[in-house]
């Protein structure tokens, strides 16, 4: 059973009842979901969570959907690894890293497109929708399968086939829109608004954003009821890392887990995209928007919905964001893989270089608990990383291939 | 009659200009301002227009070529 009492808008505090709605009538403001956390406190419990399923449906009492009726794929519950190789490295004792590459469809997008489908279909709609260059067209598509729901994929016409594909293969209609990508953004506002469809992180945001809160609730559990001192975030629209921290802070004041101190939330993004990162550093309260242009692609929000919420966060957990240069997103998908055996994609890269930066920096003490967050997965950015495959040829014969390997 | 939500970015040297009251003088669009931020180096307005769409969109055309950014009020929903 979902406890849930409405919604209310982030901006200036109006209610309103638990609807497909995204933007305040009055003042065009976000909407949240409100819960009733008197109910959930009767009811939540360590135990209680642990006798459940090994999916982030187990933390069902915190999520604004029924989770009897979920659209599961088997998402969430990934892995928490100590990284002692990198940690080594960078001289960090206790540093984890979160592999959420290895949901179903490969990112962390399950978690919020699970709720979302749900919610779709609580609400009746027959058709999943979404615009993106990526992670998110393929959890759509494939929740929408699921489902038995259609599903519309709006996408950029000069994006790369084989960017979709992951989408077309679970029967999504894939529609390429003619124009920039500022076209495709304003058309599929004007389509949420025309179209009686469940554009996951349009019409249902304020339900789709609360899955990103399992990220924060599996690494405190993972971590032994524990509560971290650092999370390494990647940042596009800010949503993920906002409710990293939600999340982390439900589980506090629910008495589920005791804080023993601040979890400092850090923001990170590459250079080529880093408006984020622009504000925290020049002191802003609100984040200026800017063009994209990016090998993080997977992080190339220009005008980030939840950007004032994020700075808000890093401001409550005296947090930071961070930006990492182009050339340094590859060097930290690689360190990943050739250190921890994790090949995560370039949003991975963007978290681990930001890490190394902020090791080197002394921004992290060497005992303190610090979780890199590992979102997307590296086969689905390969491009980026081609030069690696640099094969040794040699003739058959064990003659050759000895004077091939020699010294290696 | 339709109306769109948007949200007009202004940059340092157009602070001073009454861009939005030109809007509604030039065009038949009812401008209706819920939200602002303005700053002395950079502003931002969110509002509503309503009027016919094609002078909706003649509008916002004339915005942009002022060079005020124009965006959804909900901020870029293409994402990765
Ligand atoms: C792999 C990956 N990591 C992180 C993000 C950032 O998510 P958010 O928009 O919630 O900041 C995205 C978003 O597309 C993504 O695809
Ligand atoms: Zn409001």
């Amino acid at each position: 059973m979902a406890y849930v009492s409405g919604l209310r808008c982030r901006e200036c505090g109006r209610e309103y009842p638990a609807e497909p709605l995204n933007v305040c009538d009055f003042c065009f403001g976000p909407l949240e979901v409100v819960y009733d956390y008197e109910a959930i406190r009767r009811v939540a419990s360590r135990e209680r969570i642990q006798r459940g399923p090994l999916t982030m449906w187990r933390y069902e009492d915190l999520l604004p959907v029924d989770a009897e009726r979920a659209i599961n794929l088997h998402t969430g519950f990934t892995p928490l690894v100590k990284a002692t190789n990198l940690g080594r490295l960078l001289g960090l004792n206790e540093l984890y890293i979160k592999n959420d590459a290895v949901n179903p469809s490969y990112s962390f997008k399950d978690r919020v497109v699970s709720i979302a489908a749900t919610k779709a279909r609580e609400f009746g709609f027959d058709t999943l929708a979404c615009a993106s260059t990526g992670n998110l067209a393929g959890s759509v598509a494939a929740h929408a399968a699921k489902a038995g729901m259609k599903s519309f994929i709006f996408i950029p016409h000069d994006l790369e086939k084989g960017k979709v594909l992951g989408a077309a293969i679970y029967g999504a209609t894939v529609v390429a829109v003619k124009g920039s990508y500022d076209d495709v953004n304003r058309l599929c506002s004007e389509l949420a608004d025309t179209y009686h469809w469940a554009f996951v992180n349009i019409n249902l945001r304020p339900y789709y954003a609360e899955g990103s809160k399992t990220l924060g609730y599996e690494v405190v559990e993972q971590l032994g009821w524990r509560v971290p001192d650092h999370c390494i975030v990647p940042a596009a629209s800010g949503s993920l890392f906002t409710k990293v921290w939600k999340g982390i802070n439900e589980f506090v004041s629910l008495g589920l887990v005791q804080a023993t101190g601040t979890t400092h939330m850090h923001a990170t993004q590459a250079e080529g995209c880093s408006p984020i990162v622009t504000a925290y550093q020049a002191g802003w309260t609100h984040v200026r928007p800017v063009r994209p242009k990016t090998i993080a692609k997977s992080l190339a929000i220009g005008n980030p919905a939840d950007g004032f919420y994020a700075l808000k966060t890093i401001q409550a957990t005296s947090g930071s964001a961070v930006s990492v240069p182009e050339e340094e997103v590859v060097e930290g998908i690689k360190l990943l893989a050739e250190y921890e055996g994790i090949f995560g994609e370039t949003a991975g890269g963007v978290v681990v270089s930001a890490l190394r930066r902020m090791a080197q920096q002394g921004a992290i003490g060497k005992d303190e608990v610090t979780v890199a967050f590992i979102t997307g997965n590296g086969l689905k950015t390969q491009e980026a990383v081609e030069s690696v495959v640099q094969p040794i040829t040699v003739e058959p014969t064990v003659a050759s291939f000895q004077a091939a390997v020699n010294g290696r | 009659m339709p109306s769109r939500r948007i949200k007009l970015t202004f940059p340092a040297r157009l602070i001073k200009d009454p861009v939005i009251w030109q809007l509604g003088q030039k065009f038949p669009v009812v401008t209706n301002i819920r939200r602002a931020d303005v700053r002395e180096d950079y502003g931002w307005v969110v509002l509503e227009l309503t009027g016919e769409e094609p002078e909706i969109e003649r509008g916002l055309e004339w915005v942009r070529s002022m060079g005020v950014r124009v965006d959804p009020v909900s901020g870029d929903v293409v994402e990765g």
